[in-house]
């Protein structure tokens, strides 16, 4: 299944490799052309009869995780953040390290030695460490170097309700859904771009939409769901099962007005669920896009993940299909000329 | 030079959060297509205007936009929760009134607080006299967004008005574009969308014109009020002439042509070092291969509230300022 595949490859940002080889794998196929740029984005154009509006559809490839940062006498890793990470995660979480692919788990004094006050307080990640088994330095030293990645070991599983669970839904989803879509004939030609690095600063998205120039720009992400008791309902971002999230405004982005009525219009028509992300916290790739050269419009589509940025997020397999449903839809009405926009 | 009070009023009174300019646009546009070779708002919601020369290509910026509110939820009472576009004040905000696009006028207040130094905009609501969510939701939809509306005023030497931000740039610019008689130079007039979010009209126009030189037009704090932070500006102390802020540092070449523009034609001007803020020149600046710019800034009082407050002949020197600079050979 190719959510699980995707899910389960390794692709902390900078290091989105793996992901890399298989979109590339997936999607060679389907495309006309397809390369990787200086930054290690994956640029795929899918030609189609229609070449206007020119669309870019996003998808960022990589996930948060964790960097080893000293080796201790010991053997025990010290590590550092790649992306927003909450510390209070991370305590007896299984780690893959590295090229060697390294098991280790994140490790912390026992309950029995903590004093009172410590039980009462989530550990900084500063008193944690990585345990890979081995004795001392040197040995640590042949399997793992400074400066490797250690993501989380989080198998996809489906449960409850038509849910799954899995590490990095934030933004396999998102590739998985743009994968679905270039393997699908459509009469507009789509470029379909698998960005790196926005988990630290949506590095690639940048020079992704300065080499294309689109004209509309739509992000697909994996975004906060906190449908959960102890935030007030005003402050629920997006809630498990309601459809499809469109973004009105984030941190980086004012969505274009035009273009978010279109995409709620086709949701109508079509009978499929959608909600509001009724929160403007973070930012995505469209901060990047909209701003490129002279700019462009742009809107977000999201499947909501509950617990994101840690390795047990959980999805809705129906908000996932609704989501790609929608897309799908939203091409179809754009490609017959029925979003009409003065470009 | 007569002071158009009916035509500032007219701006400030024009919706326009960031994002949402179409209204003020259409404004601007009414008031300048006469007197300009090309107008044309692009992806971001800019509008630009051009007046055709041979000379230097100038690029003159006024954002159009606003801070405001956006719409995030609506409860069952029919009560609003929303969050800030732009910098807004949730002290400021308490009691003040507010204007939807379709003319929906609201009130926010705030839940009941047992300590006010934790007042967050997430404990606030606008109230629109809704009966319940269904009664709401035939007036405004999650997603819309509003805009403090209070009364504008003016005195022989003052206006007091919220929305001078940067709607008395809009006015320089407009009253500029009338006065202006012939000019060699290429002058690109852009009424910019989105500066209060991230001055992220300013950068895609920029790009787009590729200017020679670039004047952004914009308010700026002041300094003369009681216990006020340490700030060389004032009211009626003239033109202030930008030398640095949080998103540029105008290169000395600029600064010396536009004092040297001041004190050939005898403009009163002052110099401005503000600590915090920005304004679109911080993008325009540093589009392509860079851009030398400056900023021409209006001394205001109460920065985005709903009673800002200028002085007349600081407008109008402001005026004068941008007429000498854009009719001078650029030499940098």
């Amino acid at each position: 299944m190719l959510l699980k595949r995707l899910t389960e490859a390794r692709g902390i940002s900078g290091n989105e490799n793996e992901v890399r080889e298989l979109i590339i794998n997936e999607i060679k196929d389907y495309v006309d052309d397809i390369h990787i740029d200086r930054i290690g984005n994956i640029i795929a154009f899918k030609r189609g009869e229609v070449n206007t509006p020119r669309l870019m559809i996003a998808a960022h490839m990589d996930e948060v995780g964790l960097m080893i940062t000293k080796i201790e006498e010991s053997g025990l890793l010290k590590f550092t953040f790649v992306g927003g990470i909450d510390q209070r995660v991370l305590v007896s979480k299984q780690v893959i390290i590295g090229n060697k692919k390294i098991n280790g788990v994140i490790g912390s004094k026992p309950i029995h030695m903590q004093k009172k006050t410590e039980w009462k307080k989530a550990l900084d990640y500063k008193e944690l460490y990585i345990d890979i088994g081995v004795s001392n330095k040197e040995e640590a030293e042949k399997l793992v170097k400074i400066g490797e990645y250690a993501s989380f070991l989080s198998n996809y599983i489906e449960f409850g309700d038509n849910l799954v669970k899995a590490k990095s839904l934030d933004d396999r989803v998102g590739c998985s859904i743009l994968i679905n879509t270039l393997k699908t004939n459509t009469k507009l030609s789509i470029y379909g771009i698998f960005t790196v690095m926005e988990e630290i600063g949506l590095v690639g998205a940048g020079p992704a939409a300065y080499k294309i120039e689109p004209d509309i720009g739509i992000v697909l992400e994996g975004t906060t769901c906190s449908d959960l008791p102890g935030t007030e309902g005003h402050l629920q971002a997006t809630k498990l099962g309601n459809g499809p999230a469109i973004s009105l405004m984030d941190r980086t982005t004012v969505f274009n007005k035009d273009l978010i009525k279109s995409i709620i219009d086709t949701a109508n028509k079509n009978n499929i669920p959608y909600q509001l992300r009724r929160t403007t916290f973070g930012g995505n790739d469209s901060g990047k896009i909209h701003l490129a050269k002279a700019g462009s419009i742009t809107a977000t589509i999201s499947v909501p993940c509950r617990y994101i940025h840690s390795p047990v997020s959980v999805m809705s397999k129906n908000d996932y299909a609704n989501a790609e449903k929608l897309l799908k839809l939203f091409i179809d009405n754009l490609e017959k000329g029925g979003f009409s926009y003065e470009f | 030079m007569n002071f158009n009070g009916e035509l500032l009023k007219k701006l400030v009174n024009t919706y326009g959060p960031s994002g949402d300019e179409s209204q003020i646009a259409e404004v601007v546009k009414n008031e300048i297509k006469d007197y300009l070779d090309e107008i044309k708002i692009d992806r971001l919601g800019n509008l630009i205007a051009r007046k055709k020369g041979n000379g230097n290509k100038i690029m003159l910026a006024a954002h159009m936009d606003q801070i405001g509110l956006l719409v995030t939820d609506i409860d069952e009472k029919g009560f609003l929760r929303f969050t800030n576009i732009g910098g807004i004040s949730p002290y400021v905000s308490i009691g003040q009134r507010v204007i939807f696009k379709n003319g929906i006028i609201g009130v926010i207040y705030m839940e009941p607080m047992e300590d006010m130094g934790k007042l967050k905009l997430e404990n606030m609501y606008i109230d629109i006299g809704a009966s319940s969510k269904e009664d709401a939701e035939k007036r405004v939809s999650i997603g819309d967004s509003c805009v403090y509306t209070a009364q504008y005023y003016e005195n022989q030497n003052n206006v007091i008005s919220g929305c001078i931000d940067d709607r008395i740039g809009c006015y320089i610019l407009i009253e500029a574009i009338k006065e202006l008689k012939e000019s060699n130079n290429d002058i690109y007039f852009v009424f910019t969308s989105q500066e209060e979010v991230g001055l992220r009209g300013a950068k895609t126009s920029a790009y787009s014109i590729d200017p020679d030189f670039g004047i952004a037009i914009d308010i700026t704090g002041s300094g003369d009020t009681p216990k006020a932070k340490r700030f060389a500006v004032g009211l009626d102390k003239g033109a202030a002439i930008k030398v640095k802020d949080q998103s540029i540092i105008v290169n000395p070449l600029v600064k010396d042509f536009m004092i040297r523009a001041a004190k050939e034609n005898n403009i009163l001007y002052q110099l401005e070092v503000l600590e915090h803020g920005g304004t679109d020149s911080g993008a325009i600046h540093l589009t392509k291969e860079g851009i030398p710019s400056g900023v021409i800034s209006v001394p205001t009082r109460y920065v985005h509230t709903p009673s800002e407050t200028i002085a007349k002949n600081d407008v109008n020197n402001c005026i004068s300022l941008l007429l000498s600079l854009i009719n001078m050979k650029i030499e940098f």
